[in-house]
């Protein structure tokens, strides 16, 4: 995997957040303030503009300009979310040209920990990380185990979007939605969900890679 | 897009310029007390940076107005940094305003308590403090309906907002240092209490779509201010049987001394007139002095909004002589002016 993967990978989700663009925004008016949908599709599009305009850095500096415009761009706390998520995932690559697969998994498992860190939320508090954790540890031990890099990654983006489900029955104590206390169960997590559209198009982005 | 735009009973050109434009006629209206930066997106003070004077910015998703560009001016304000509706600005507007404002005695934040303005005013005070600002921040978390825990995102900063911004405003007006205007700041937020209610749900000019329905009868309990709803639905009972929930809820939190001098601030959401405003004010102070407070000083209007949101809060600050007294001072901004 090199730069073109990471450039696919934010192609892949600026393509899947459009076309997800209502459904994130009726999530996240369900238990929100209904901005979701439409905050991302304004992130990611100035990201894969951000990036057509480069000129051939590598995959961690690409990474980290994607994060850069997230953060200048997006506002709300998606923004700042994913915006240091994908510089933390950045800096793990350096200035190297190409990297493997546990390569990735050090990229996502720092974007994960910036997320925490910034959010100060953990799983089970009905946010991104009930996607992104899983994600993160599935492709790890599916990896550690001799699994084939595709089918590791198709492992993780399931492990995301079964995460994404589990925030229905939870009750939100980050964000928000946390603010309607009981009132937010049985609602799924907007940023969760989008959570699971960036790792799938991730999968994607890999999958066509090799 | 005209079609949709005609739909939702908005003055619109464009929903995605909505804020941008809003600003424009802001500073059209108003240019001797502000001018509007529109590459920056911030609105900024006529005059600023002023030397030796501690600024105060704030700033947040906008279809709060006239929060907080409406509060920019003589005694309140030096900055504000308008998002997109109901999503907090980005740190580049934050760090714009701050250095437009830095007169080399301080800038202050007053950051409402909401995930999405703490993260971005958060990054944009690194890197003010990069570039050799002194920054404060300050949270702003009155809202009495979301219970505060260690393991949520805790209260929302709601009318205590619309109170700092006057009362530490006029303390750095008059020459107060960093430290002074930053404490009134925390004090005002410790010394007040708010509390929401709604008869209608809001439009964001993004989805043309209201965010929640209510019911004919119904009315939401504890609601903040993005249209979102609120803790618990009840059924809609007269203006006293109201109040006295709001009331209730303020008070039993705030627990102020027996015979204690307050500010009474009874806020519109956007879409109630304030025909029933007054009407709530009267209800609040009587119940007020029968809970054993006086409201010496009050503000009644629509100051912190939803949007068009039908729907009222009350926020209760207690008062001190030198609260009270930067209270009265002048202030002249868009929205708020007397003494000037």
């Amino acid at each position: 995997m090199d730069a073109a993967t990471i450039t696919s990978w934010m192609r892949e989700i600026d393509i899947a957040v459009r076309a997800e663009r209502d459904h994130l925004v009726q999530l996240d008016a369900a238990i929100g303030d209904g901005d979701h949908g439409t905050n991302m599709v304004r992130g990611f599009e100035a990201v894969v503009q951000a990036l057509d305009s480069d000129g051939g850095s590598p995959p961690g500096k690409l990474l980290i300009l994607a994060g850069r415009t997230l953060v200048s761009t997006v506002g709300g706390a998606s923004g700042p979310l994913w915006g240091s998520a994908l510089r933390s995932g950045g800096r793990v690559l350096g200035d190297q040209a190409t990297f493997d697969g546990m390569e990735l998994v050090e990229v996502l498992a720092a974007a994960l920990a910036s997320v925490k860190d910034l959010g100060t939320a953990a799983v089970g508090d009905k946010t991104m990380v009930d996607a992104l954790e899983p994600a993160v540890d599935t492709l790890r031990s599916r990896l550690a185990d001799g699994v084939s890099l595709d089918d590791a990654m198709d492992d993780a983006a399931d492990a995301a979007e079964a995460g994404m489900r589990s925030t229905i029955p939870l009750q939100a104590r980050k964000g928000r939605a946390s603010y309607l206390g009981e009132r937010s169960v049985g609602h799924q997590d907007p940023g969760a969900t989008s959570t699971a559209l960036i790792i799938r198009a991730l999968q994607k982005a890999v999958t066509k890679d090799s | 897009m005209a079609i949709e735009t005609r739909k939702m009973r908005k003055f619109l050109n464009d929903p995605a310029q909505v804020v941008k434009e809003s600003l424009v006629g802001l500073a059209a209206a108003h240019p001797d007390l502000v001018r509007y930066d529109a590459a920056a997106q911030i609105i900024v003070r006529k005059g600023a940076p002023r030397k030796g004077k501690v600024a105060l910015i704030s700033g947040g998703g906008s279809g709060h107005e006239p929060l907080h560009g409406g509060f920019v001016g003589l005694g309140m304000l030096d900055a504000a940094c308008p998002g997109e509706v109901f999503t907090s600005p980005v740190p580049a507007q934050m760090l714009a305003a701050t250095k437009a404002v830095d007169g080399g005695a301080g800038v202050v934040h007053i950051v409402k308590n909401y995930t999405g303005d703490v993260l971005n005013f958060k990054l944009a005070a690194e890197d003010a403090a990069d570039e050799g600002i002194k920054v404060t921040s300050v949270v702003i978390d009155d809202d009495v309906a979301v219970q505060d825990s260690l393991y949520t995102a805790g209260r929302r900063g709601v009318g205590a907002t619309v109170l700092a911004e006057k009362i530490a405003g006029a303390a750095a007006e008059g020459g107060a240092d960093l430290t002074k205007v930053t404490d009134l700041v925390k004090r005002v937020n410790d010394r007040s209490r708010s509390f929401g209610v709604a008869l209608s749900s809001c439009v964001p000019p993004a989805s043309g779509k209201a965010i929640f329905e209510l019911p004919e009868g119904q009315i939401e309990l504890g609601i903040g201010i993005h249209g979102e709803p609120g803790r618990r639905r009840a059924d809609l009972g007269s203006a006293s049987e109201v109040v006295d929930v709001i009331v209730e809820a303020v008070v039993s939190d705030l627990k102020p001394k027996r015979g204690s001098k307050v500010l009474a601030f009874v806020n519109g959401m956007g879409g109630t007139p304030l025909l029933e405003l007054y009407l709530l004010y009267g209800e609040v102070d009587k119940k007020l002095r029968a809970a054993g407070v006086e409201p010496v000083r009050n503000l009644v209007g629509s100051y912190i909004t939803s949007l068009e949101m039908a729907g009222a809060s009350l926020t209760v600050l207690e008062l001190d002589e030198e609260l009270t007294k930067l209270w009265d001072a002048p202030v002249h901004t868009p929205a708020l002016r007397w003494g000037v």
